[in-house]
Order: structure tokens, then sequence, then C-alpha cells
């Protein structure tokens, strides 16, 4: 099994749930994906595919190394590929251990060429989504780092920093002071998203809650690697924590 | 900037058919569903549309007078929490937004009724 998926941004909306309360959901086109490379243990160091995400690729658009590269197993041009974890069955690690032919090892069942579509995510409840923050271009300090800004009347500029540091004594700026700079741009995960719906037609993952970059922008989906515990309210029920209603009933007495 | 033919599909999917077709300056009627424990009943909310938002995530806002007190009240239109909307009927209006009828009280704050 892949852990892992490669998609785009679609879009955001919302949706009711069996509640009635509202959800906002972000649309992803998860898929459809191609295995495009395997990596294994004997002899890369590590397991993993690389998978690139099938669209409308002219293959002529991929250099020419990259078109070897397809071009050996058969596969469509494909311009975004990453690498995701696989989930190795115990036995194809029994084998690869045993080192029983590592060259044709079926890495968890997967080979080369195999198709990998939204249904991995049916048994899930939640995901990671990793993708690129949308461009905030040079920014001032009060957008990058949240500084308080000055006073906005009496005078004074608003979105200035201030001092960045003592006079004679250090006579230099520190290492890590923030300053203004280039922001957004950059790989962003966030993780644990729940998972409201998905269309294995139209290959959609409908999640709740927002996703980095731009609409149309690429992702990467992964199940979730730290799921929030079984706890309690963890299924949206609205069970009262003891702890906080016993302190609520004795405020409540203590007023009376 | 036009919708993406994914998210109308989608938006397709989550929209309600049995809303029948309002327009502001109608009267009507909102069955509303209230949870009291485990039990469930019906609560109706009767008075004028004075707007109307469309897409996705549609919405009514229905006003009405309530013990000589404006009441206002937002119904997503896409909510499990309406039952249904029952047409009572239609009035004559010029504006598709009627937030003036909220100055105004009494005789004044009347609509002319279109006959059908």
């Amino acid at each position: 099994m892949v852990s892992g998926i490669l998609g785009k941004k679609v879009g955001m909306t919302q949706l009711f749930d069996d509640r009635g309360e509202v959800r906002p959901i972000t649309v992803l086109q998860a898929g459809p994906c191609v295995i495009t490379q395997r990596k294994n243990a004997s002899r890369d160091g590590y397991d993993a595919v690389q998978i690139g995400l099938v669209e409308f690729v002219k293959g002529k658009r991929v250099t020419k190394p990259m078109q070897g590269h397809f071009g050996k197993h058969n596969l469509p041009p494909v311009k975004f590929m990453k690498e995701v974890a696989v989930t190795t069955p115990v036995e194809a690690g029994e084998k690869q251990a045993k080192g029983e032919n590592p060259a044709a090892e079926t890495n968890g069942q997967v080979k080369i060429g195999d198709k990998v579509l939204v249904d991995i995510f049916q048994d899930e409840k939640f995901v990671d989504v990793t993708g690129t923050s949308k461009g905030r271009g040079f920014a001032g300090v009060v957008r990058r780092h949240h500084f308080g800004g000055g006073p906005k009347s009496h005078g004074h500029m608003f979105q200035v920093q201030g001092s960045i540091g003592a006079s004679s004594f250090p006579s230099r700026t520190f290492p890590g002071q923030r300053m203004s700079g280039h922001m957004g741009v950059d790989q962003c995960t966030v993780r644990n998203l729940r998972i409201l719906g998905i269309d294995l037609e139209e290959n959609l993952l409908m999640v709740e809650g927002a996703v980095p970059g731009p609409k149309g922008g690429y992702v990467v989906i992964n199940k979730a690697k730290q799921p929030p515990r079984e706890r309690r309210g963890f299924a949206g029920a609205q069970t009262v924590d003891p702890l906080k209603a016993a302190k609520k009933a004795a405020a409540g007495k203590a007023k009376k | 900037m036009s919708i993406s033919p994914i998210m109308a599909k989608v938006a397709e999917k989550l929209q309600r058919k049995d809303i029948p077709q309002v327009s502001p300056g109608d009267t009507v009627r909102v069955q509303v569903k209230i949870k009291e424990g485990d039990k469930e009943r019906v609560q109706a909310f009767e008075g004028v549309v004075i707007a109307k938002k469309g897409g996705p995530q549609a919405s009514l806002t229905v006003r009405k007078i309530s013990f000589g007190q404006g009441v206002e009240r937002i119904f997503p239109l896409n909510s499990k929490v309406i039952d249904k909307i029952e047409h009572v009927r239609s009035s004559r209006v010029r504006r598709a937004k009627l937030f003036y009828l909220r100055g105004l009280k009494g005789k004044s704050a009347r609509l002319r009724e279109i006959e059908s």
C-alpha cells in the first residue's frame, strides 16, 4: 500500500454535517497517480515509491532525461512527482531479508505503472496535506512576524520594528533577529485534516479546513502521521468534561 | 473569477433541491427543526424575505414583527435545520434588498400584494 497521493487544490466551500453544523471544506483533486519508480531498501537504503500526478502533459514538455525515465516503462509523461512511503506487508519484508531476487522484489505489492487512486484514504479519518504557501513578496515585520507595530496616532509610524539591539554593548545585532524579508512560497504542512468526503469517480477528496497554497496549487496528501488520539468528545459528541463541570458547579454554588 | 467546473459539480451535489423559489418581498413560513433533548419538533417562522443570497452558501433573511419587536433570522438554504419553506404570498417590490423596512413600522411597512 502506498501511503500518500499527489493532487491539486480546487477550492473551498462548506457543507452541513449530520448534526446540522456547518463545516468549511477544501476540495482537493487527488490523483490519479502512477508509480514511476520504486526505491527499495537493498539498493537505495529505504523503501519508497516515486509517484507522478497524471494530467494532460505533452510529451515534448518534459526534458529528454525524464522522457527516458518514463519511456522505460511506457508511462505517461507527468510534471509533478514526489516520493511517498510504502507500508510493506510482512511477507515482502521477509523475502527481502532473505535476499530472494531483490531486483524483482514486489515492494509491498506495488510495481511500476500501478495506479494510485484516492481510495487509499477510504479507511482513514485524517490526512496531512503539504503544499506551497502563497507568496507574500517582501513583507514587513508586522505581517511576517506578527509584531505589534507602533501607535496609530501622535505622529508615529505604524508598522515599524523599533530597536534591533543595544548600543555599545554588544555593538552588533544578534543573529536570528526577526526583520522584514521575503515571505511565503514555503513548503507548509497542515496536519490532521479530517476527511469529510471522498468521490472515487471524480478523484476528489474533501477535507475540513484550509490547505496551503493557491487554487490549482500542487499538494501532497499523506495519511496522518500522528492522528489525534481517541479521547472524550473525539467523535464530535459534546460530552461534558467532569472536571470542568465540577468547577462550574462549585462556582455556581459560591455565587449563591 | 469564474467557478471551476469541479467546484460547480461539488456545489450541485451539496445543494438541497426541495427548497422552492422565493424572491425578496415574498412572505414565507419556514419550518425549523428544533432539538429538545432527544426529541425533535418543528417550529414555524413566518415573515417577509428581505434579502436573498445565492451560490453554494445561499441564504434567506426573513423579518417579522413579534410583539412589536422586529425579529430577523438568516436561514442557510442548504442547512438540515430547515424542514421546509412554504410560500404564503408575494408582494411587489422594486429592489433586491428590503433593508429599508427596518426603519419603518405599522402601516408604512406594508408591501403591495401581487394579484395572481
